[in-house]
């Protein structure tokens, strides 16, 4: 029956915004975690979805891969500071704090809209198996 | 062709579409946030059609062609839906109004159900006389 594999799509889409949640939130949780290096400076992490047809006309979504931002550290100049090199300068991730703030806010709207969608099926399940009782 | 079911009719086979239409529907919501995804839905009168077996025959030139009536699946005709804000990564969906039109077919989906559950308590009532 065709709301099963709506709970199994419900489903897929919960895995892959809370990757989206969990990604964003180590993009929030290491926005200044800096690094002696500019080699071990964190880059932000994205994940990127993808269609994946779970029977005829039911799209799921999976998560492809988790793309990893290339983006020149930022160099601060604190010559103080333990991790600091040679020069006095110790590097910071480029990693915009209010872009994932943003992007937080949209993944845990997706997130509830599918466990709402989750919630509904369950009663029409339910009520479909409940037939012919009364 | 199929033929009307003699207890519950159209009943069955509506069910059976708007079940269909929420996997559809659920699966436009499912990806509101991948690039490039398309939202489709099912247009309940058109495929009902096709269920009952009301749709003109397919003419067939050949012996091994496929009549194309008597639609086993109804996953197939599906119509894609126009946005009415296009997105910069061509991703049609538009969540408010998929969460619309899933709560519009699981309400159809609970009505045909209500209407399955009276029919099965007249049998009962038929049968059993009280």
């Amino acid at each position: 029956m065709a709301s099963y594999s709506t709970l199994e799509l419900a489903g897929m889409a919960l895995a892959a915004q809370s990757t989206r949640l969990n990604t964003t939130a180590s993009n929030l949780a290491n926005a200044n975690t800096v690094a002696g290096r500019p080699e071990d400076v964190y880059q932000a992490r994205h994940p990127v979805f993808e269609t994946v047809l779970i029977q005829a006309g039911h799209a799921g979504v999976a998560v492809r891969e988790i793309h990893q931002e290339q983006a020149e550290p930022l160099a601060r100049y604190q010559p103080g500071h333990p991790l600091a090199d040679e020069q006095g300068y110790v590097y910071a991730p480029r990693v915009d704090v209010v872009e994932a703030m943003a992007d937080m806010l949209s993944a845990s709207r997706s997130y509830q809209s599918s466990l709402d969608m989750m919630s509904t099926t369950k009663d029409l399940l339910q009520r479909t198996l409940e037939t012919g009782r009364g | 062709m199929p033929t009307p079911d003699p207890l519950f009719g159209a009943l069955a086979p509506a069910l059976r579409v708007h079940g269909e239409r929420l996997g559809v529907l659920a699966g436009n919501i499912a990806n509101a946030d991948t690039p490039g995804f398309k939202a489709r839905d099912i247009d309940f009168r058109n495929v009902l059609q096709g269920v009952q077996g009301a749709q003109l025959p397919a003419t067939r030139t050949q012996p091994g062609h496929l009549d194309g009536g008597g639609i086993s699946s109804v996953g197939s005709p599906t119509q894609w839906r126009v946005p009415t804000q296009p997105s910069a990564d061509g991703n049609t969906v538009e969540t408010p109004v998929e969460q619309a039109a899933y709560m519009d077919a699981a309400l159809r989906y609970q009505a045909a159900l209500r209407f399955i559950d009276g029919r099965m308590s007249s049998y009962r009532l038929a049968i059993q006389g009280s």
